[in-house]
Protein backbone atom coordinates (compact mmCIF):
# COMPACT_ATOMS: atom_id res chain seq x y z
CA UNK A 1 0.00 0.00 0.00
CA UNK A 2 1.44 3.69 -1.05
CA UNK A 3 1.83 5.84 1.81
CA UNK A 4 0.71 9.43 1.29
CA UNK A 5 4.73 10.87 0.22
CA UNK A 6 4.86 8.38 -2.13
CA UNK A 7 2.14 9.50 -4.50
CA UNK A 8 3.09 13.46 -3.92
CA UNK A 9 6.69 11.60 -5.44
CA UNK A 10 4.66 9.76 -8.05
CA UNK A 11 2.56 13.09 -8.92
CA UNK A 12 5.90 15.40 -8.99
CA UNK A 13 7.27 12.98 -11.38
CA UNK A 14 4.59 12.56 -13.46
CA UNK A 15 4.56 16.46 -13.82
CA UNK A 16 8.26 16.80 -14.64
CA UNK A 17 8.19 13.89 -17.09
CA UNK A 18 4.81 15.21 -19.17
CA UNK A 19 5.13 16.05 -22.55
CA UNK A 20 5.17 20.02 -22.82
CA UNK A 21 2.38 21.30 -24.54
CA UNK A 22 3.84 24.12 -26.67
CA UNK A 23 1.31 26.46 -28.57
CA UNK A 24 3.58 27.67 -31.03
CA UNK A 25 4.23 26.37 -34.34
CA UNK A 26 6.84 23.91 -35.37
CA UNK A 27 9.64 24.29 -37.48
CA UNK A 28 9.11 23.86 -41.17
CA UNK A 29 10.17 20.69 -42.67
CA UNK A 30 12.69 21.55 -44.55
CA UNK A 31 14.57 23.08 -41.16
CA UNK A 32 13.94 19.38 -39.84
CA UNK A 33 15.07 17.60 -42.49
CA UNK A 34 18.48 19.81 -42.84
CA UNK A 35 18.77 19.47 -38.69
CA UNK A 36 18.57 15.72 -39.20
CA UNK A 37 21.27 15.88 -41.97
CA UNK A 38 23.87 18.07 -39.60
CA UNK A 39 23.01 15.87 -36.40
CA UNK A 40 22.08 12.77 -37.90
CA UNK A 41 24.11 12.32 -41.11
CA UNK A 42 20.30 11.18 -42.23
CA UNK A 43 20.30 10.23 -45.71
CA UNK A 44 16.87 9.71 -45.97
CA UNK A 45 16.26 13.35 -45.06
CA UNK A 46 19.04 14.49 -47.64
CA UNK A 47 17.20 12.73 -50.39
CA UNK A 48 14.07 14.93 -49.30
CA UNK A 49 15.41 18.07 -49.10
CA UNK A 50 16.89 17.11 -52.99
CA UNK A 51 13.57 16.13 -54.68
CA UNK A 52 12.26 19.45 -52.63
CA UNK A 53 15.23 21.39 -53.58
CA UNK A 54 16.97 19.96 -56.96
CA UNK A 55 13.98 20.90 -59.54
CA UNK A 56 13.50 23.99 -58.37
CA UNK A 57 16.93 25.12 -58.03
CA UNK A 58 17.61 23.85 -61.83
CA UNK A 59 14.53 25.74 -63.26
CA UNK A 60 15.61 29.01 -60.81
CA UNK A 61 19.10 29.39 -62.36
CA UNK A 62 17.68 28.22 -66.15
CA UNK A 63 16.08 31.62 -65.79
CA UNK A 64 19.28 33.23 -64.77
CA UNK A 65 20.14 31.81 -68.35
CA UNK A 66 22.31 28.26 -67.83
CA UNK A 67 21.42 25.58 -70.59
CA UNK A 68 19.97 22.28 -68.40
CA UNK A 69 23.16 20.38 -68.58
CA UNK A 70 25.26 23.09 -66.53
CA UNK A 71 22.04 23.97 -64.37
CA UNK A 72 22.31 20.55 -63.66
CA UNK A 73 25.98 20.69 -62.81
CA UNK A 74 25.20 23.47 -60.21
CA UNK A 75 22.45 21.34 -58.62
CA UNK A 76 24.73 18.65 -57.95
CA UNK A 77 27.90 20.97 -56.82
CA UNK A 78 25.39 23.03 -54.23
CA UNK A 79 23.67 19.90 -53.07
CA UNK A 80 26.50 18.28 -52.06
CA UNK A 81 27.64 21.47 -50.79
CA UNK A 82 24.86 21.33 -48.29
CA UNK A 83 25.63 17.75 -47.18
CA UNK A 84 29.19 18.49 -46.10
CA UNK A 85 28.87 22.20 -45.08
CA UNK A 86 25.73 20.77 -42.70
CA UNK A 87 27.45 20.85 -39.89
CA UNK A 88 27.22 25.06 -40.04
CA UNK A 89 23.59 25.25 -40.25
CA UNK A 90 22.25 27.98 -37.55
CA UNK A 91 18.50 27.93 -38.12
CA UNK A 92 18.54 30.54 -35.86
CA UNK A 93 20.28 32.83 -38.30
CA UNK A 94 19.53 31.32 -41.74
CA UNK A 95 16.32 29.36 -43.75
CA UNK A 96 18.01 26.27 -46.02
CA UNK A 97 16.17 28.10 -49.35
CA UNK A 98 18.48 31.30 -48.20
CA UNK A 99 21.40 28.65 -47.63
CA UNK A 100 20.73 27.03 -51.04
CA UNK A 101 20.21 30.37 -52.63
CA UNK A 102 23.90 31.72 -51.82
CA UNK A 103 25.94 28.50 -52.22
CA UNK A 104 24.44 28.17 -55.80
CA UNK A 105 25.14 32.29 -56.66
CA UNK A 106 28.69 31.46 -55.03
CA UNK A 107 29.23 28.50 -57.59
CA UNK A 108 27.42 30.07 -60.42
CA UNK A 109 29.84 32.90 -60.35
CA UNK A 110 33.12 30.83 -59.68
CA UNK A 111 31.84 29.20 -63.14
CA UNK A 112 31.44 32.19 -64.83
CA UNK A 113 35.09 33.56 -63.88
CA UNK A 114 36.87 30.48 -63.51
CA UNK A 115 38.02 31.83 -59.82
CA UNK A 116 36.45 31.75 -56.60
CA UNK A 117 34.40 34.85 -55.43
CA UNK A 118 35.43 36.47 -52.66
CA UNK A 119 33.37 35.47 -50.01
CA UNK A 120 33.00 36.85 -46.16
CA UNK A 121 35.23 35.02 -43.54
CA UNK A 122 32.77 32.11 -41.23
CA UNK A 123 32.03 33.04 -37.82
CA UNK A 124 32.25 29.90 -36.20
CA UNK A 125 33.65 26.30 -36.78
CA UNK A 126 30.04 25.15 -35.63
CA UNK A 127 26.74 26.91 -34.33
CA UNK A 128 25.87 25.25 -30.81
CA UNK A 129 24.32 22.12 -31.29
CA UNK A 130 21.38 22.61 -29.06
CA UNK A 131 20.25 25.76 -30.52
CA UNK A 132 17.58 28.28 -28.93
CA UNK A 133 14.52 26.76 -30.30
CA UNK A 134 12.70 29.75 -30.36
CA UNK A 135 15.45 31.71 -32.51
CA UNK A 136 14.87 29.29 -35.19
CA UNK A 137 11.10 29.79 -34.70
CA UNK A 138 10.98 33.39 -34.49
CA UNK A 139 12.98 33.73 -37.91
CA UNK A 140 10.83 31.21 -39.66
CA UNK A 141 7.94 32.87 -38.52
CA UNK A 142 9.23 36.46 -40.03
CA UNK A 143 10.23 34.48 -43.05
CA UNK A 144 6.32 33.35 -43.56
CA UNK A 145 5.77 37.13 -42.96
CA UNK A 146 7.71 37.58 -46.38
CA UNK A 147 6.42 35.42 -47.84
CA UNK A 148 3.00 36.54 -47.80
CA UNK A 149 3.91 39.83 -48.59
CA UNK A 150 5.71 38.78 -51.70
CA UNK A 151 2.86 37.09 -52.71
CA UNK A 152 0.49 40.25 -52.14
CA UNK A 153 2.88 42.55 -54.07
CA UNK A 154 1.62 43.37 -57.81
CA UNK A 155 2.83 41.36 -60.23
CA UNK A 156 5.03 44.34 -61.92
CA UNK A 157 6.36 44.92 -58.57
CA UNK A 158 7.74 40.99 -57.86
CA UNK A 159 9.05 40.86 -61.21
CA UNK A 160 11.07 43.87 -60.03
CA UNK A 161 12.60 41.71 -57.32
CA UNK A 162 12.63 38.65 -58.86
CA UNK A 163 14.98 40.12 -61.47
CA UNK A 164 16.73 41.89 -58.78
CA UNK A 165 17.68 38.65 -57.07
CA UNK A 166 17.93 36.46 -60.28
CA UNK A 167 20.87 38.76 -61.30
CA UNK A 168 19.65 40.59 -63.85
CA UNK A 169 19.92 44.07 -62.39
CA UNK A 170 22.96 46.20 -61.28
CA UNK A 171 23.26 47.75 -57.84
CA UNK A 172 22.51 51.27 -59.46
CA UNK A 173 19.19 49.70 -60.73
CA UNK A 174 17.91 48.14 -57.46
CA UNK A 175 15.66 49.69 -55.16
CA UNK A 176 16.27 49.91 -51.98
CA UNK A 177 12.89 50.13 -50.73
CA UNK A 178 10.98 47.11 -51.98
CA UNK A 179 8.28 47.41 -49.04
CA UNK A 180 8.86 44.22 -47.78
CA UNK A 181 9.83 43.01 -44.25
CA UNK A 182 13.16 42.73 -44.48
CA UNK A 183 14.03 44.53 -41.61
CA UNK A 184 12.50 42.99 -39.25
CA UNK A 185 14.43 39.60 -40.24
CA UNK A 186 17.58 41.55 -40.06
CA UNK A 187 17.12 42.30 -36.53
CA UNK A 188 15.98 38.73 -35.71
CA UNK A 189 19.38 36.96 -37.49
CA UNK A 190 21.52 40.13 -35.26
CA UNK A 191 20.65 38.82 -32.37
CA UNK A 192 21.42 35.15 -34.13
CA UNK A 193 24.83 36.70 -34.47
CA UNK A 194 24.54 38.46 -30.80
CA UNK A 195 24.22 34.89 -29.28
CA UNK A 196 27.00 33.61 -31.36
CA UNK A 197 29.74 36.02 -30.50
CA UNK A 198 28.68 35.91 -26.94
CA UNK A 199 29.23 31.67 -27.24
CA UNK A 200 32.43 32.40 -28.85
CA UNK A 201 33.75 34.59 -26.17
CA UNK A 202 32.94 32.11 -23.64
CA UNK A 203 34.29 29.22 -25.70
CA UNK A 204 37.52 31.36 -25.80
CA UNK A 205 37.78 32.00 -22.16
CA UNK A 206 37.47 28.34 -20.60
CA UNK B 1 33.59 46.38 -34.31
CA UNK B 2 30.71 48.34 -32.76
CA UNK B 3 32.26 51.41 -33.87
CA UNK B 4 31.32 50.99 -37.32
CA UNK B 5 29.73 54.13 -38.57
CA UNK B 6 29.64 53.64 -42.24
CA UNK B 7 27.96 50.44 -43.82
CA UNK B 8 27.31 49.21 -46.93
CA UNK B 9 24.14 50.73 -48.84
CA UNK B 10 21.24 48.52 -49.10
CA UNK B 11 21.37 48.00 -52.74
CA UNK B 12 24.24 46.97 -53.02
CA UNK B 13 24.13 44.67 -50.15
CA UNK B 14 21.18 43.02 -51.84
CA UNK B 15 23.90 43.22 -55.64
CA UNK B 16 26.17 41.18 -53.93
CA UNK B 17 23.43 38.91 -52.16
CA UNK B 18 22.50 38.91 -56.14
CA UNK B 19 26.32 38.31 -57.50
CA UNK B 20 26.01 41.19 -59.69
CA UNK B 21 28.32 43.57 -58.58
CA UNK B 22 32.07 43.11 -60.26
CA UNK B 23 34.83 41.30 -58.22
CA UNK B 24 36.70 44.15 -57.16
CA UNK B 25 33.33 45.36 -55.39
CA UNK B 26 32.66 41.99 -54.19
CA UNK B 27 35.84 41.86 -53.00
CA UNK B 28 35.42 45.21 -50.84
CA UNK B 29 31.86 44.04 -49.39
CA UNK B 30 33.14 40.56 -48.54
CA UNK B 31 35.80 42.27 -46.45
CA UNK B 32 33.55 44.75 -44.59
CA UNK B 33 31.09 41.70 -43.95
CA UNK B 34 33.74 39.89 -42.39
CA UNK B 35 34.41 42.83 -39.60
CA UNK B 36 30.85 43.98 -39.55
CA UNK B 37 27.87 41.98 -37.99
CA UNK B 38 24.98 44.54 -39.54
CA UNK B 39 26.25 44.14 -42.41
CA UNK B 40 26.36 40.79 -41.73
CA UNK B 41 22.98 40.12 -40.73
CA UNK B 42 21.93 42.46 -43.46
CA UNK B 43 23.46 40.30 -46.27
CA UNK B 44 21.77 37.26 -44.67
CA UNK B 45 18.74 38.50 -44.47
CA UNK B 46 18.67 39.41 -48.55
CA UNK B 47 19.31 35.61 -48.64
CA UNK B 48 16.81 34.47 -47.21
CA UNK B 49 14.53 36.71 -49.71
CA UNK B 50 16.39 35.05 -52.41
CA UNK B 51 15.52 31.74 -50.67
CA UNK B 52 11.82 32.55 -50.33
CA UNK B 53 11.89 33.83 -54.68
CA UNK B 54 13.69 30.05 -55.15
CA UNK B 55 11.33 27.96 -53.09
CA UNK B 56 8.26 30.01 -54.80
CA UNK B 57 9.95 29.09 -58.08
CA UNK B 58 7.97 25.99 -60.49
CA UNK B 59 9.72 22.62 -60.52
CA UNK B 60 11.92 21.67 -63.80
CA UNK B 61 11.98 18.54 -64.70
CA UNK B 62 15.55 16.48 -63.24
CA UNK B 63 18.01 14.24 -65.87
CA UNK B 64 16.72 10.80 -64.50
CA UNK B 65 20.34 9.34 -63.26
CA UNK B 66 20.75 12.77 -61.38
CA UNK B 67 19.27 12.33 -57.85
CA UNK B 68 21.38 8.44 -57.90
CA UNK B 69 24.58 10.27 -58.88
CA UNK B 70 24.06 12.74 -56.13
CA UNK B 71 22.96 10.30 -53.43
CA UNK B 72 25.96 8.12 -54.51
CA UNK B 73 28.20 11.23 -53.97
CA UNK B 74 27.53 11.34 -50.47
CA UNK B 75 30.24 9.44 -49.31
CA UNK B 76 33.12 10.37 -51.19
CA UNK B 77 35.30 12.92 -50.59
CA UNK B 78 34.20 16.13 -51.39
CA UNK B 79 36.55 18.97 -51.77
CA UNK B 80 34.44 22.00 -50.08
CA UNK B 81 35.80 25.30 -50.37
CA UNK B 82 36.97 25.98 -47.13
CA UNK B 83 36.19 30.29 -46.06
CA UNK B 84 39.00 32.37 -45.55
CA UNK B 85 40.77 33.19 -42.92
CA UNK B 86 41.60 36.55 -41.48
CA UNK B 87 45.51 37.55 -41.51
CA UNK B 88 46.71 40.35 -38.94
CA UNK B 89 44.73 43.48 -40.03
CA UNK B 90 43.36 41.91 -43.00
CA UNK B 91 40.18 39.76 -43.36
CA UNK B 92 39.77 36.83 -45.04
CA UNK B 93 38.83 37.96 -48.31
CA UNK B 94 41.95 40.53 -48.53
CA UNK B 95 44.27 37.96 -47.33
CA UNK B 96 42.66 35.35 -50.04
CA UNK B 97 43.30 37.85 -52.65
CA UNK B 98 47.07 38.60 -51.22
CA UNK B 99 48.07 34.66 -52.21
CA UNK B 100 48.18 34.65 -48.03
CA UNK B 101 51.26 36.37 -48.19
CA UNK B 102 52.28 40.16 -47.10
CA UNK B 103 51.40 43.40 -49.11
CA UNK B 104 53.75 43.76 -51.75
CA UNK B 105 53.58 47.31 -51.66
CA UNK B 106 54.71 49.84 -54.32
CA UNK B 107 56.40 53.61 -53.47
CA UNK B 108 54.03 56.34 -55.01
CA UNK B 109 56.04 59.33 -53.46
CA UNK B 110 54.94 61.25 -50.22
CA UNK B 111 55.06 57.98 -48.14
CA UNK B 112 52.41 56.53 -49.79
CA UNK B 113 52.45 53.15 -51.12
CA UNK B 114 50.17 51.00 -53.05
CA UNK B 115 49.81 46.72 -53.69
CA UNK B 116 47.42 46.34 -56.79
CA UNK B 117 45.72 43.04 -55.80
CA UNK B 118 43.76 42.51 -59.55
CA UNK B 119 42.35 44.62 -62.05
CA UNK B 120 40.50 43.94 -65.38
CA UNK B 121 37.87 45.14 -67.55
CA UNK B 122 35.64 45.72 -65.04
CA UNK B 123 37.30 47.63 -62.10
CA UNK B 124 40.59 46.72 -60.01
CA UNK B 125 41.33 46.63 -56.50
CA UNK B 126 44.50 47.94 -54.24
CA UNK B 127 45.84 48.29 -51.11
CA UNK B 128 46.90 51.76 -50.45
CA UNK B 129 48.90 53.02 -47.26
CA UNK B 130 49.18 56.48 -46.14
CA UNK B 131 51.82 57.64 -43.26
CA UNK B 132 49.82 60.11 -40.48
CA UNK B 133 48.96 63.14 -41.75
CA UNK B 134 49.53 62.24 -45.47
CA UNK B 135 47.02 63.21 -47.95
CA UNK B 136 45.77 61.41 -51.03
CA UNK B 137 46.15 64.27 -53.34
CA UNK B 138 42.67 65.96 -54.46
CA UNK B 139 41.37 63.30 -57.06
CA UNK B 140 38.63 62.53 -58.67
CA UNK B 141 38.08 59.34 -60.26
CA UNK B 142 35.92 57.56 -63.15
CA UNK B 143 33.35 55.36 -61.65
CA UNK B 144 32.54 54.58 -58.38
CA UNK B 145 35.18 53.67 -55.53
CA UNK B 146 34.57 51.68 -52.15
CA UNK B 147 37.20 53.02 -49.58
CA UNK B 148 37.60 50.04 -46.51
CA UNK B 149 39.55 51.05 -43.88
CA UNK B 150 42.08 48.05 -42.03
CA UNK B 151 44.07 49.41 -39.92
CA UNK B 152 44.44 54.03 -39.00
CA UNK B 153 42.18 56.29 -40.32
CA UNK B 154 41.27 58.99 -42.32
CA UNK B 155 39.24 62.27 -42.78
CA UNK B 156 37.84 63.64 -45.69
CA UNK B 157 35.34 66.20 -46.82
CA UNK B 158 32.78 63.31 -46.08
CA UNK B 159 33.76 62.50 -42.48
CA UNK B 160 35.65 60.27 -40.59
CA UNK B 161 37.13 56.88 -41.15
CA UNK B 162 38.14 54.25 -38.85
CA UNK B 163 38.91 50.76 -39.20
CA UNK B 164 35.91 48.69 -40.76
CA UNK B 165 34.17 51.65 -42.14
CA UNK B 166 33.61 52.08 -46.03
CA UNK B 167 33.26 54.83 -47.82
CA UNK B 168 31.40 55.23 -51.30
CA UNK B 169 32.59 57.40 -53.79
CA UNK B 170 30.96 58.36 -56.83
CA UNK B 171 32.15 59.95 -60.01
CA UNK B 172 31.25 63.73 -58.54
CA UNK B 173 33.12 63.21 -55.37
CA UNK B 174 36.69 65.23 -55.76
CA UNK B 175 38.12 64.60 -52.09
CA UNK B 176 41.47 64.97 -50.21
CA UNK B 177 41.55 61.77 -47.30
CA UNK B 178 44.26 62.65 -45.12
CA UNK B 179 45.03 59.84 -42.67
CA UNK B 180 44.46 60.31 -39.24
CA UNK B 181 47.66 60.41 -36.26
CA UNK B 182 48.59 57.58 -35.19
CA UNK B 183 49.33 54.44 -37.33
CA UNK B 184 49.78 54.93 -41.28
CA UNK B 185 46.44 54.11 -42.14
CA UNK B 186 46.26 50.90 -44.91
CA UNK B 187 42.54 50.95 -46.84
CA UNK B 188 41.22 48.49 -49.32
CA UNK B 189 40.35 50.42 -52.19
CA UNK B 190 38.09 49.59 -55.36
CA UNK B 191 36.73 50.94 -58.49
CA UNK B 192 34.33 49.94 -61.16
CA UNK B 193 36.53 51.67 -63.63
CA UNK B 194 39.22 50.35 -65.38
CA UNK B 195 42.87 51.38 -64.44
CA UNK B 196 44.09 53.85 -67.21
CA UNK B 197 47.44 52.56 -67.56
CA UNK B 198 48.25 48.65 -67.25
CA UNK B 199 51.07 47.66 -64.82
CA UNK B 200 53.86 47.25 -67.56
CA UNK B 201 53.96 50.69 -68.69
CA UNK B 202 56.76 52.55 -67.09
CA UNK B 203 56.35 53.97 -63.83
CA UNK B 204 57.70 57.49 -64.79
CA UNK B 205 54.86 57.72 -67.72
CA UNK B 206 52.10 56.93 -65.16
CA UNK B 207 50.21 59.69 -63.08
CA UNK B 208 51.56 59.64 -59.26
CA UNK B 209 48.28 58.05 -58.48
CA UNK B 210 46.52 55.43 -60.66
CA UNK B 211 43.37 55.75 -58.76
Amino acid sequence: MLSDGDIVLERLETRKWAPVTDPAPALSQQTEWILAVRDARDKVAFARLFAHFAPRLKAFVMKGGLGSGQAEEVVQDVMLTLWNKAHMFDPGRAQVSAWVYQIARNRQIDMQRRENRPVPEELAEAPDPDPDASAALALEQETDRLRRALASLRPEQREMIQKAYLGELTHQEIQAQTGLPLGTIKSRIRLGLERLRHELKHIRQT
Amino acid sequence: MTDIRHHIPEPMLAAYAAGTLPRAFELVIAAHISLCDECRAGLEAHEILGGALLDDTPCADLSEGLADRVMGLLDAPCAVREAPRRKGIYPGPVAEAMRNGAPRWKKLGMGVRQDILFHDKDGSARLLYIPPGAAVPDHGHRGTELTLVLQGAFNDETGYFGVGDLEVADEELEHTPTAAPGDPCICLAATDAPLRFGPLIPRLLQPVFRI
